[in-house]
């Protein structure tokens, strides 16, 4: 054999292995999907969205409580991270620049993106729900959004970077001050970027468990009331799944799906934003 | 007026970014202040003691560290060749129409909530480890599949994305001198995105051993060590969601707060290596 053919032996056994691999790892990751298409489709009924949690034996128990606990914990925590994580993001990308202190901020914000999220939950056990003695709705949303600022934030920094800077200079020919040029130029150039961070950032929190499990802790009623423990998705599907009672399993797996899907959708959503803006 | 709405805007914009430093500096604090009474009653013994017993107010961290090490050494050498051999189709040899589905389909999948994972995981992986190994199925094995493959979706894309930084002209002069494609991949595309690839699966590591929901349904929280991989086991993120809200007693809560703290430490460690030694921003 020569060293050529030997060569072209080991590319295709490399290259065999490598195409199983994807083969492999797809393969698991489609039987997930599957899996939560086939469970989730047949738990699916209108019940679901009317019902409140039934005790198990029940066979009208719904998710209408952990839906809306969910939509108001992380509806508050987007109201308070995205202004506030596209502000910090605009200190580091227009007046910190290439400072010290902005890119310890950059340090420190991309490490958090991958902290433990359970140590999150734990700090603002300590912080939130110790002092007042109880768990709740505010606390849960305090927890994610600590998650999100990091997200946003570095999202905005990223995206008002690739604002060209001929742009400002115009504006600023013009004799604008800089925060009408941020907010008027910068932000509009931006926009479909910081939207996409947005979106993304809303994604990533929606799909949380960790550090709700001792914030917002969990509810089988309906609650709207922050200032108490509240259900949400996550930790509904978790108290579900992990029970011994079928029909609560059953629930468990619409959880999952509902939640899933939204969370997919927000991520094809935000792609096809950028998608977009770089297809003009 | 303007010059007043100008110096608002800046100076609230930078008290903001400022606010993020002080959040993460108040975390530690936090958890230093909570752990105290943990750490002057059992000291440096509470990483070495294999107890953990609430009932008789004896806490040692040995078995949870012990089962984030294993869990996530097991997920690690499971997701590392998968995630490399994904990385290497997807970089180098999917055809062109294959390219942009299966990379996103993987990114998608990387956005799929762990605790899914782990409700997958617990109805239809548990039950094949069941009767394969024997034992109920809720094991440090399982647990270590499950995060190998909730890791492999992110782990799969980054590398990708430090495989694709290397540029074009380098591999079509390696392809111009007749390597193969393996020999392009082996002696320029890896020496090229060695740093990048060697801090993704880092940042993965990172990821996963602060992992909580992908494998609180599948350890069993056990504090027990055992070298058999298919007992039930428990780590540091298993114990803290099984525990948290359960804790009586100031010493429990306190000890279950050094174990937030040690893994807090832990993580930072791994991922600090991971972005600033081998994934050093670049920014023009």
């Amino acid at each position: 054999m020569t060293h050529t053919h030997k060569r072209i032996i080991i590319n295709r056994i490399v290259m065999s292995l490598s195409s199983l691999s994807a083969l492999i790892g797809m393969g698991f990751l489609f039987w997930i999907l599957g899996v939560l298409i086939y469970n989730g489709v047949d738990a699916l009924n209108w019940n679901i969205f009317l019902n409140e949690g039934a005790p198990p034996g029940h066979e009208d128990g719904g998710l209408k409580h952990a839906l809306i606990g969910q939509l108001y914990i992380v509806g508050v925590a987007t109201l308070a991270g995205v202004p506030l994580g596209v502000l910090a993001g605009t200190y580091l990308s227009e007046y910190g620049q290439k400072s010290k202190l902005a890119e310890t901020i950059r340090d420190i914000s991309d490490i958090m993106m991958s902290a433990p999220s359970i140590v999150i939950g734990a700090f603002v056990y300590a912080v939130v729900v110790m002092p007042m003695g109880h768990f709740s709705g505010w606390a849960g949303s305090i927890a994610l959004t600590i998650i999100m600022l990091p997200i946003i934030l570095r999202t905005t920094d990223d995206m008002l970077h690739l604002v060209p800077s001929t742009l400002r200079e115009a504006a600023f020919a013009l004799g604008a001050p800089k925060y009408k040029v941020i907010i008027q130029v910068v932000y509009r150039g931006a926009k479909a970027g910081i939207l996409t961070g947005v979106l993304l950032g809303i994604a990533r929190v929606a799909g949380e468990t960790a550090p709700l499990l001792f914030t917002s802790f969990n509810d089988n009623f309906l609650n709207t009331n922050m200032n108490e423990s509240m259900a949400s998705l996550t930790v509904t599907m978790f108290n579900y799944a992990t029970s011994p009672y079928e029909d609560w399993q059953k629930l468990g797996w619409a959880a999952a799906f509902i939640l899933s899907m939204f969370i997919l959708s927000l991520n094809i959503v935000g792609r096809l934003f950028l998608l977009k803006k770089k297809g003009r | 007026m303007s010059i007043f709405l100008d110096k608002l805007f800046a100076h609230s914009t930078k008290f903001i970014a400022i606010t993020i430093l002080f959040i993460v500096a108040w975390i530690f604090t936090v958890l230093v202040e909570h752990s105290m009474e943990s750490i002057h009653a059992f000291g440096f013994d509470f990483l070495t003691t294999d107890i953990w017993a609430p009932n008789l107010e004896k806490f040692g961290a040995l078995p949870a560290i012990y089962g984030s090490v294993v869990s996530t050494f097991l997920a690690m050498i499971l997701a590392i060749p998968l995630a490399i051999g994904v990385a290497i189709f997807l970089s180098e040899l999917a055809p062109a129409r294959l390219k942009t589905p299966v990379g996103v389909s993987i990114e998608l999948l990387a956005a799929i909530p762990s605790v899914i994972y782990g409700m997958w995981g617990l109805f239809y992986f548990v039950p094949i480890i069941r009767d394969a190994f024997g034992g109920v199925g809720i094991s440090m094995l399982t647990a270590g599949i499950i995060l190998s493959i909730m890791i492999l979706p992110f782990m799969a894309a980054v590398t990708r994305d430090a495989m694709n930084t290397t540029p074009d002209i380098l591999k079509e002069s390696a392809y111009a001198l007749g390597g193969t494609k393996w020999d392009v991949i082996k002696d320029v595309i890896i020496p090229y995105a060695k740093a990048g690839i060697i801090g993704s699966v880092i940042l993965a590591l990172g990821r996963a051993i602060g992992e909580t929901m992908a494998v609180t349904f599948v350890m069993g929280n056990v504090h027990k060590i055992s070298l058999d991989l298919t007992m039930p086991a428990t780590s540091i993120p298993v114990a803290l969601a099984n525990e948290f809200t359960e804790a009586d007693g100031d010493l429990y809560y306190s000890s279950l707060f050094e174990l937030s703290l040690i893994l807090l430490v832990i993580s930072f460690a791994i991922i600090s290596v991971a972005k600033f030694y081998f994934l050093r921003r670049k920014r023009d």
